[in-house]
């Protein structure tokens, strides 16, 4: 088998991994090359085409291909390599790759990698509903592609179980396309898709939105017939007298995203069962020296520029590992506190400013996200809406971290 | 026009489809007819998926004969078909001293039954074998074994096509009419002649018997709902965890088996239900199967689920009697040349060998059996990429480079074995019959990657257009047409 060497190996060609890319080139790594399994770089933006992406980093609303395009531009400029229709069949802990593609199998070992598988669906076997199993149950991001990229129709009569985003978009996308989406059931008391998507994908098409209300039934052998929506109580169990049955012939899954990390487990990757991503630290460094990660296989992203942001970080730090052999220790541990589901990173080095990656644990307005060492506040940040859905960035400066010892706190407060 | 055959075969379920093998090597023509898009789409794929030893079937019953025959062939016929064949072996556990009189009649019936290797064991000896289980004692059966039901149907189905037989799918029957020698078939797939007829029509076989005129038998459906457990809790059992069967009950009671592909089933319930077609899952049976496996099993989680599946048995005794009645298998003195196999559950997939042994004996009986020259009994299938050591896989994407191109992430499937699956021997054209002979879009994301990309296959590789992809076959349609398409037909208020 051939072998060959490289400084930063980078696995999935989406936006993160181009990012990752580009950034980890620029940061100086001589031999960067990108492993993508698919037919064309980009990932699953290709499939996007819609627009809204770029408002933070690039102040404009793009649509997918026309983000994806700017980071493959950037892929040529910084002169990455990489090679397409390839998979990674395993990552050593020691980051020796077994990469496959029909050119034959082939292993890379690289002096630093980074992990940028993306993130799949929640199916409908995860959230576990009963009933027949007839065709005509999609995940949303398959029926995307497929009336996007195919133009091809799944169905005429849709009920969309989740309001996450992908699932909000293609409500708007199948209405326009002539089929009747009949109502987004969300088992939460509030929505899990961004309220913007909410007031575009839904309000303006008069689509009804029903929370605290799921899918208890699938009906139909060969094709979906129907299901039994119901009313869940605060205790989560069905609320009497509120099942009812509504006809169609699809029904649309958008109840999640899961962070792709068979790769990272083959190479003892820890992971966090929070976040189902790996556990980093401000580099983005997992728990294996010299792999590190970034976007949605590290954690579920609302916006494709914050995952390209943290992916930038990952390449250039995955680059100076590449050179330098190391990087500076991250020993402050990081823990979510009141209000807070989740922190990214768990571990900071205190020595760099760190950009705080976090969601809070349910709906709340006009309170401060408080940073802490053992009761000295190294940052108070004011937000105004605060939402589940929407994912909070907050930099602390490097400076700040001298204000205290011990680990590190963040919490909801006032 | 129609077609004249020595053996129709009525239902291509696993034991159907052991017959049509069975009789393919003598010179019969031979032909199965089925009502699905697919063989094994009915009982035989979902079940426990487990060959069973035969202790729990009573002395001197059909059922006890052959499914000690039957138990004794699979493993040359497994090796002989490349379908995966684990002895993973059983325990019996009695949770208490007094279920212990239970082990032991359960012993003295596999030992009259010339089971091998029954042994009663103790608390400690258990904890050895399954540190996670906690019993009195257990009933060790270490023949016992675990296959896969779909694969086993559908390599029997494709090596009796490779020796000759015909299979007719989408075929289901609608009249049976004449008599011995001269027997006229009405099918979905046009009309056949045929000198004899085999009734392995399943839960339907009464209905096939009403449709020739035979009127004697009766089947009860009997829901059996399953849970399937995540590959990541694959290591807290090693072999089948069975309880002591419930008394007068219609199962074997709750178990745990893993199954060939690294999982663990959770099941089965048994329930009548009214309908023959009634496999839907239910929220509240899935409550119980969990309260009862961790019973044995405290380690287990309801988030551990990933799925959920039923399967029908085809009960000869109704609900107010209970427990088991013995297989059926005969030719009703009213109607000579048809022969009838009659509630056939457990231990039907165990049996399905010795019972296809027995079948073409009777056949034997109406004319005589000549061995046909052409018979091969093999059916080699090159073992899952993803299973070879990376120095083998290097040399087959080397040969072939359809091998370097993984068409389904979560379980490595390559492109080439998607082709093989797609260009299969009995013309199965669903994206079913691709994932059941290949494995795609049964991972983690359950095709959420590949469905798209093995529907395209199916486009290329057939020259069907998208709009006519079926799951199953009829009325499961994919795509209720194009996205144009939909504006017109549809036509909003606008």
């Amino acid at each position: 088998m051939r072998t060959e060497a490289v400084d930063v190996a980078i696995v999935g060609g989406g936006p993160s991994g181009m990012a990752a890319a580009v950034a980890a080139r620029r940061a100086g790594a001589e031999k960067v090359v990108l492993l993508e399994r698919g037919e064309q770089l980009g990932g699953i933006l290709n499939q996007c085409i819609h627009d809204g992406f770029g408002t933070k980093v690039f102040e404009q609303a793009l649509t997918g291909p026309e983000y994806a395009q700017i980071y493959i531009d950037r892929m040529e400029e910084t002169g990455v390599s990489y090679a397409l229709n390839t998979m990674v069949l395993d990552l050593s802990p020691e980051r020796e790759l077994t990469v496959c593609s029909s050119q034959g199998l082939r292993q890379i070992n690289a002096k630093a990698v980074v992990l940028c598988m993306g993130c799949r669906e929640r199916t409908r076997g995860a959230i576990r509903i009963p009933g027949h199993r007839p065709a005509g149950v999609y995940t949303a991001g398959v029926v995307q592609y497929y009336m996007n990229l195919r133009n091809l129709a799944v169905g005429r009569r849709v009920v969309i179980l989740g309001s996450g985003d992908v699932g909000l978009i293609m409500a708007r996308r199948l209405t326009l396309e002539g089929a009747q989406v009949l109502c987004v059931a969300e088992i939460l008391p509030y929505p899990s898709g961004l309220a913007r998507n909410i007031v575009q994908c839904l309000d303006d098409f008069d689509i009804p939105l029903y929370l605290r209300t799921t899918v208890v039934e699938i009906h139909g052998r060969d094709r979906v017939t129907g299901v039994t929506l119901a009313q869940i109580g605060p205790h989560g169990g069905i609320v009497p007298g509120t099942k009812r049955l509504v006809e169609c012939d699809t029904l649309l899954l958008s109840v999640g995203l899961i962070p792709e990390n068979e790769l990272s487990k083959k190479a003892r990757v820890a992971l966090s069962p929070v976040t189902g991503g790996p556990v980093v630290d401000d580099h983005l460094q997992t728990s294996v020296p010299g792999v590190f990660t970034a976007g949605n296989a590290l954690q579920v992203h609302d916006l494709v520029d914050y995952a390209c942001l943290e992916a930038e970080r990952a390449g250039a730090s995955a680059a100076r590992y590449a050179m330098a052999g190391r990087l500076p220790a991250a020993e402050i541990a990081v823990r979510p506190g009141q209000g807070i589901r989740y922190v990214v990173p768990q571990l900071v080095s205190g020595t760099e400013s760190v950009d705080f990656s976090m969601r809070v644990v349910s709906p709340d307005h006009d309170r401060y996200v408080i940073f802490r060492r053992d009761g000295h506040e190294l940052r108070r940040m004011k937000e105004n809406v605060l939402a589940p859905a929407s994912m909070l960035r907050i930099r602390v400066r490097s400076d700040r971290f001298q204000r205290g010892a011990g680990e590190l706190t963040v919490e909801v407060g006032a | 026009m129609s077609q004249e055959y020595d053996v129709a075969v009525v239902g291509g379920g696993v034991v159907g489809c052991a017959i049509a093998r069975e009789l393919s090597r003598y010179q019969l023509k031979v032909v199965l007819l089925e009502k699905e898009s697919d063989v094994g789409r009915g009982t035989s794929g979902k079940n426990s998926a487990v060959v069973h030893t035969g202790f729990n079937v009573p002395v001197g019953s059909v059922k006890a004969r052959l499914n000690v025959a039957g138990a004794r062939m699979y493993g040359e016929l497994c090796a002989q078909l490349s379908v995966p064949f684990k002895r993973v072996g059983k325990l019996v556990v009695a949770l208490t001293p007094d279920q212990v009189p239970e082990l032991e009649k359960l012993k003295a019936t596999g030992d009259r039954n010339g089971v091998s290797a029954l042994e009663i064991i103790g608390g400690d000896a258990i904890r050895r074998m399954e540190p996670n289980i906690s019993g009195y004692a257990a009933l060790h059966a270490p023949t016992a074994a675990i296959i896969c039901p779909f694969r086993m149907t559908i390599a029997l189905a494709e090596n009796a096509v490779a020796n000759g037989a015909t299979i007719l799918l989408d075929a289901p029957v609608t009249a049976i009419s004449g008599k011995a020698g001269a027997f006229r078939i009405t099918s979905g797939q046009g009309t056949v002649r045929s000198k004899l007829v085999v009734n392995a029509a399943g839960l339907y076989a009464d209905h096939v018997a009403r449709l020739a005129g035979v009127r004697r038998y009766k089947i009860w459906p009997c829901r059996g709902e399953y849970l399937i457990i995540d590959k990541a809790r694959s290591d807290l059992i090693h072999g089948m965890i069975y309880p002591v069967p419930p008394k007068g009950g219609s199962g074997l009671g709750v178990h745990l088996t893993p199954t060939i592909d690294g999982n663990i089933l959770l099941g089965p319930s048994a329930e009548y239900v009214r309908s023959k077609s009634n496999d839907a899952t239910t929220a509240a049976v899935a409550r119980t199967l969990m309260q009862e496996a961790q019973q044995f099993l405290p380690a287990l989680n309801p988030r551990d689920v990933i799925t959920a599946y039923a399967g029908i048995r085809p009960k000869t005794v109704s609900s107010a009697v209970g427990g088991f009645g013995d297989f059926i298998i005969e030719e009703a003195p009213e109607l000579p040349g048809m022969l009838h196999l009659v509630g056939i559950e457990s231990p039907g997939l165990t049996a399905a060998p010795a019972i296809a042994q027995d079948v073409a004996q009777w056949v034997g009986l109406h004319q005589p059996l000549q061995a046909n020259p052409a018979f091969h009994p093999e059916r080699k299938l090159p073992a899952p990429f993803h299973e070879l050591p990376t120095e083998q896989q290097a040399s087959l994407v080397a040969q072939d480079p359809d091998y370097g191109q993984i068409v389904c992430r979560c379980e490595t499937v390559t492109r080439s074995e998607v082709l093989r699956a797609i260009h299969n021997p009995l013309g199965v054209h669903t994206l079913g019959g691709v994932k059941y002979r290949s494995r795609v879009t049964m991972g983690r994301c359950q095709g959420g990657f590949c469905g798209p990309r093995v529907e395209e296959m199916m486009e290329e590789e057939l020259g069907l257009p998208a709009t006519t992809m079926t799951q199953r076959g009829p009325g499961s349609w994919l795509f209720a047409g194009t996205t144009k398409e939909l504006r017109t037909a549809c036509a909003p208020k606008l």
